[in-house]
């Protein structure tokens, strides 16, 4: 990055925090501070959840994904439509009709008091953890790539948010998720046409989406039933379902968003933006990677992405292997290379007989340099002597910064900021409001004054923030940054979504059915989590099975569930 | 003959919200109904797409 890229990048992210400071000054009342003036209109919702949701690692990591495996996580999205509506339904109407702060705060006025907190445990426990991943998935790729350092790189970021998310509180949040989303696509599409242009001249883009689909990058459905298979159309509409009707309705990070609308009418448009648009802006991004697989199979691509593992170890001990390997890959790579233009040769020829044997023989060569990449990364992992994040992470950041011209580098890095901290400060307040809301104001001091709590609140939110950036310093992951939130995710949301079912269509179960109910089925996901081997999404409908089967079973048998509780009837 | 008189408006914020909220302003769909079949169209274009692309490209 030259003087260009820094410019762009430090202009953006403090030019808009600090915006949002000075807009969103003087929240003294705890309705403004936690919900917003009430004034948001239904495209502010929009963006805002679509910004807490889409966090940086999801413009760095899915692109890696689409790059190794191809389009077939989409599928993850495909329950989002299904889940916004129902949302949108039964769920939006109630919280706005009794009017809450939070949604565990409806869990209890329709059960009790333990159930309420048993709720907002959950949240805190899983968004707690999940926000240090937030912040740390972000900065590890970026100090690596960019020689940052990891720990300065995770507390600038973490403070920036703490100090505006603190000042503005959810106002603050929604104005700096508008024009965050605004840099994110501005750099994304570019980034885009950037890499079409970079694509071999001749090479049409319907020849590119034919060498991704010759290397079985646009596989997007899959309508087998195979259980082992971590994305399947079923476990997408079925699974994510599930994880969507919890994350959208459940988690209070993203309740917080849409709870700001002006009207229910305007939340609930900006929920169906959502609906519309999520599926789309994913295929999007991982279409991104597919292209960028079809960049480097003209490009010479490094044998693994992380260069900067690479360097480190290419003057060790194992220097001499990893130059046998980088060797060996670059051969196979040249043959592919030759395959791939023999094939696409013969298919402008009209010769489909060349053009199969030409793809044989590209597919055996892209075995090839698959396997000396493995080969790369088993050494640098040994040599290395702990895991490290996937290679897929660093794909598109290095595209980035090796192919991308100065000012388009500061914006792309921008983007992962953006998102890093749009995503970030949502869930701050949410975890602020969790805690002053169902914690504080309704266990440890019942009464007090509004500048009292709105002070509370404050405090929490930076507390969360601090905790967040203390647990990404510590923090060591191994498996793909995106996965792993939404591994996270899966064990803790099933059981929550349970909860909010049973409250809202299962009138007759009681509180302590439900919170015993809750916490069994909480304990049978971890037992099953750490004893099968199948998708995480199934996870989202097993443990909101559990919950409310559990539940219908518990009321059943202590009895006396005749009587609606005072909120639903409401 | 006197028109028929007006219905007293009711004053409290959740029925002022269910009048104003049952119009979706959004042009060509007047109804909730007619928003969320909508959705479910786009959900089910693009699944056919995504189906398409990936019997397209194999």
């Amino acid at each position: 990055m030259n003087p260009l890229d820094y410019a762009v990048l430090l202009g953006t992210m403090l030019g808009i925090a600090a915006f949002a400071i000075w807009r969103t000054r003087g929240r003294h009342e705890l309705r403004t501070y936690l919900k917003g003036a009430g004034n948001a209109r239904w495209i502010t919702i929009g963006l805002s959840v679509m910004a807490t949701q889409a966090s940086a690692i999801t413009f760095l990591s899915t692109p890696g994904q689409g790059y190794e495996s191809g389009l077939g996580f989409v599928q993850n999205y495909f329950g989002a439509p299904l889940a916004l509506i129902i949302i949108a339904v039964v769920f939006l109407p109630i919280y706005r009709r009794l009017n809450v702060y939070t949604a565990y705060e409806y869990l209890g006025r329709r059960f009790d008091p333990k159930t309420r907190l048993f709720g907002a445990a959950l949240f805190l426990l899983q968004r707690g953890l999940g926000a240090g991943i937030t912040i740390y998935a972000p900065a590890i790729v970026l100090s690596t790539v960019m020689g940052w350092r990891l720990d300065l790189t995770i507390v600038c970021s973490g403070l920036l948010v703490i100090v505006y998310t603190v000042t503005g509180g959810s106002d603050a949040v929604s104005l700096t998720q508008k024009y965050q989303i605004g840099v994110i696509f501005a750099g994304m599409v570019t980034a885009f046409f950037v890499l079409l242009a970079k694509l071999p001249a001749g090479l049409t883009f319907t020849e590119a989406l034919g060498v991704a689909g010759s290397f079985h990058k646009l596989e997007a459905v899959d309508f087998s039933f195979n259980m082992d298979r971590r994305y399947t159309f079923w476990s997408g509409v079925l699974g994510g379902m599930f994880l969507a009707l919890s994350y959208f309705g459940t988690d209070q990070s993203q309740v917080q968003r849409y709870l700001t609308g002006a009207s229910l009418r305007e939340s609930r448009l900006g929920l169906m933006f959502n609906a519309v648009l999520k599926i789309p802006m994913q295929f999007f991004i991982l279409l991104l990677g597919a292209l960028l697989f079809v960049f480097y199979q003209f490009e010479t691509p490094p044998v693994v992405f992380n260069q900067a593992v690479w360097a480190a170890h290419a003057q060790g001990e194992t220097g001499d292997r990893l130059r046998a390997i980088e060797a060996g890959f670059a051969a196979a790579h040249a043959e592919e290379r030759a395959d791939l233009n023999a094939w696409l040769a013969a298919r402008r020829a009209g010769d489909p007989a060349a053009a199969a044997q030409a793809r044989t023989g590209m597919l055996a060569a892209q075995q090839r340099t698959a396997g000396w990449r493995t080969e790369a990364q088993q050494v640098l992992a040994a040599a290395s002597g702990r895991t490290t994040t996937s290679d897929a992470d660093y794909v598109f950041i290095t595209f980035i910064l090796d192919h991308l011209p100065h000012g388009v580098i500061g914006l792309l890095v921008a983007v992962f900021f953006a998102a890093a901290l749009s995503s970030k400060s949502a869930e701050l307040n949410a975890l602020g409001s969790t805690t002053t809301v169902d914690l504080y104001r309704h266990v440890i001091r019942r009464e007090a004054t509004d500048a009292h709590y709105v002070a509370a609140s404050k405090w929490f939110t930076a507390l969360w923030g601090v905790v967040a950036i203390g647990f990404a310093l510590c923090a060591r992951l191994a498996e793909n940054l995106i996965q792993a939130v939404n591994i996270l995710g899966s064990i803790f949301y099933g059981v929550m979504l349970g909860l909010f079912l049973v409250a809202f269509f299962l009138r007759w179960v009681r509180g302590t059915a439900v919170f015993w109910a809750a916490a069994a089925a909480q304990v049978l996901v971890f037992v099953l989590y750490f004893s099968l081997g199948i998708s995480y999404l199934w996870y989202n409908l097993i443990g909101c099975a559990a919950c409310v089967g559990f539940s219908v079973i518990l009321q059943a048998v202590l009895g006396d569930g005749r009587r609606p509780d005072a909120a639903q009837a409401a | 003959m006197k028109p028929p008189a007006k219905e007293p408006a009711d004053p409290s914020p959740a029925s002022r919200e269910t009048a104003a909220d049952a119009r979706t302003g959004v042009p060509g769909l007047r109804t909730w109904r007619a928003v969320y079949l909508f959705v479910l169209g786009c959900f089910i274009v693009w699944v056919g797409l995504l189906t398409l692309l990936t019997r397209m490209f194999s």
